[in-house]
């Protein structure tokens, strides 16, 4: 397994030196901070409306603004995460082949499996780098909210993303690996992810037989139970499954160059 | 060392490699030989595990390079056509980082480290980027890379491309000291290069081997081994009639007197079959001036074209 970690080193030092990892945390940041501003304006907006209303009604106010913004901001994330996943992924194998390293790392004695788990844990890394900031705003609307909210919530709604951000991070590097251009990668990627939306629109609209398959097989469906702080085992292993599924394909994908011309 | 058995490779209809067979000994330098397209880079790809043989096996160290393949790649050390680094890392870390995936043990990186860096003299450049680097200088980083981990075998795709002909003259003393402790495999399209470097020679061809031998055996032994020019002032017809009754005299080809020269005439010879004192006999005894008279061994340059050119090429020449 040192091989394993060797390529997670090299990777890493990849990320940090060039600049497309800086832009992309960059642009997460700035969105992320703008749109938790704005949601947490809305919800507080709203939430003086119930006061409002309950205290000229009378009625206690059964408004739960707290996970009302954690809710919205988790779904705001996953939509980033859906546009920013394949940016993240695009060079793993494209760049590599393109540059002829690939040639360097398949003469070497490590194996495709340590190739491919040593990128995907680089890539997850990066990831949880880009995520951490944001978890500075959710925490402090946890420690200031009365009655004071469960962390379980927050940390269920980070353990949402990082399994949908590793899914797409495995889906996205699967695409990396298909082709040399980094460009197709990242469109290709950019594609599959359209066809997860559809998926789960359709799964929204639709019912009958069909909705219950669609609706399993919906990535984000299964990503929604995380924000309102409920880990499901059959979403775990709907996470797990998906994310083993792309590094599997992906270690065939690397192998099969081999047989290829070129 | 390394024994290759009617290896093919075949790309769709396309065959790169066509039944090739050869073995290296252990310390040897042996030289691929080729032009562009040969199947030079085929049968190198297949040697170090890249890519699978259609047929046949090769085996490096006693290990088959399909079935072992982690136990070969442990074994060798690989510069592909273009050298495989990553422009973002500096020499150094670029080269810890294939120490590592090589699996030279911690204790020992550093040293292996400085030798490959000393023997590429690099030592100056191992803090820069690679991507600052020149051509020259990559392609050096190239060959330490493949050093990096003391292999027993090195195989080295094309490795003076690139670098200018001080570095060049660097780079074959390098591989030459490299001899003896390692095995090598050096591919190139560079003639005097195999002369200079390589203890054997393997001649390959649209795939196929057309020669194996050391590169003087080659340039000695080969048919028509010796030419035989003359310097003469004859008449071309009755010169030509004197020489075609010289048994053991071959093709004749006659290049006119330039201003203030002589008329030259090369006349190709049997192997070990000296008729240069039947020539002189006879041009002395026709009362022809005879300027100049001497054999010429035919250079690996002429060898390599003879084995290379199409047959068709070759016939329409040689009528």
């Amino acid at each position: 397994m040192g091989g394993l970690y060797a390529i997670y080193r090299k990777e890493m030092g990849h990320y940090f030196v060039s600049p497309i990892a800086y832009i992309l945390i960059g642009i997460f940041l700035f969105l992320s901070a703008v749109f938790f501003n704005a949601i947490l304006t809305a919800v507080i907006n709203e939430s003086f409306q119930m006061e409002m209303r309950s205290m000229q009604f009378g009625a206690p106010s059964s408004f739960d603004a707290p996970s009302e913004v954690i809710r919205s901001f988790f779904g705001l994330l996953a939509t980033l995460i859906l546009f920013l996943a394949p940016l993240l992924t695009m060079g793993v194998y494209a760049e590599e082949r393109k540059r002829g390293t690939m040639e360097l790392l398949m003469t070497s004695p490590v194996s495709e499996l340590e190739i491919v788990l040593g990128k995907f844990f680089a890539s997850l890394s990066l990831f949880t780098v880009m995520l951490s900031p944001t978890a500075i705003y959710l925490i402090f609307m946890v420690l200031h909210s009365d009655p004071r909210m469960p962390w379980r919530i927050l940390l269920a709604g980070y353990a949402g993303v990082l399994l949908l951000g590793g899914s797409l991070l495995a889906l996205g590097s699967f695409v990396s690996s298909l082709t040399e251009n980094q460009l197709i990668a990242a469109v290709i990627a950019f594609a599959a992810t359209l066809f997860i939306w559809v998926i789960d629109i359709l799964a929204r609209k639709t019912d009958g037989g069909a909705t219950a398959v669609l609706q399993y097989l919906s990535v984000i469906r299964h990503y929604e139970d995380f924000t309102r702080g409920v880990i499901d085992t059959s979403s775990l292993i709907y996470y797990g499954s998906f994310i083993v599924l792309f590094v599997f394909l992906t270690v065939r994908s690397v192998d099969s160059m081999r047989w290829r011309r070129a | 060392m390394i024994e290759v058995q009617d290896l093919t490779k075949s790309y769709g209809a396309v065959t790169a490699v066509d039944h090739v067979s050869f073995t290296v000994n252990k310390g040897e330098i042996l030289g691929f030989l080729g032009p562009n397209g040969a199947g030079k880079t085929t049968t190198m790809r297949i040697l170090t595990g890249y890519m699978p043989a259609t047929h046949g096996t090769a085996r490096v160290a006693g290990f088959d390079v399909f079935t072992d393949s982690m136990e070969v790649r442990r074994r060798i050390g690989y510069l592909p056509e273009n050298p495989p680094v990553y422009p973002d890392m500096t020499v150094e870390t670029y080269l810890d980082f294939v120490a590592r995936i090589k699996n030279v043990p911690a204790e020992r990186r550093p040293g292996r480290i400085d030798d490959a860096l000393r023997k590429t003299n690099l030592e100056d450049r191992r803090s820069e980027l690679i991507k600052r680097l020149s051509r020259g200088y990559k392609q050096r980083v190239g060959i330490a890379q493949a050093l990096v981990h003391d292999p027993e075998v090195i195989i080295l795709d094309e490795p003076t491309v690139g670098l200018d002909p001080k570095q060049i003259i660097e780079v074959r003393n390098l591989i030459k000291g490299l001899a003896g402790n390692h095995t090598i495999i050096l591919s190139t399209h560079i003639l005097p290069e195999v002369s200079m470097t390589c203890d054997r020679v393997v001649i390959i061809n649209k795939g196929k081997i057309a020669a194996v031998d050391t590169p003087q055996n080659l340039t000695s032994q080969l048919k028509g081994g010796q030419k035989i020019r003359i310097e003469t002032d004859a008449p071309e017809k009755p010169l030509r009639d004197m020489l075609a009754q010289i048994p053991g005299a071959g093709r004749v080809a006659i290049e006119p007197a330039r201003a203030g020269g002589h008329q030259a005439v090369t006349v190709e010879a049997a192997q070990g079959n000296d008729i240069r004192n039947q020539i002189a006999a006879k041009i002395v005894e026709h009362g022809w001036p005879l300027y100049e008279l001497h054999g010429v061994s035919l250079s690996l340059e002429d060898i390599f074209l003879e084995l290379t050119t199409d047959d068709a090429a070759h016939a329409q020449a040689s009528s």
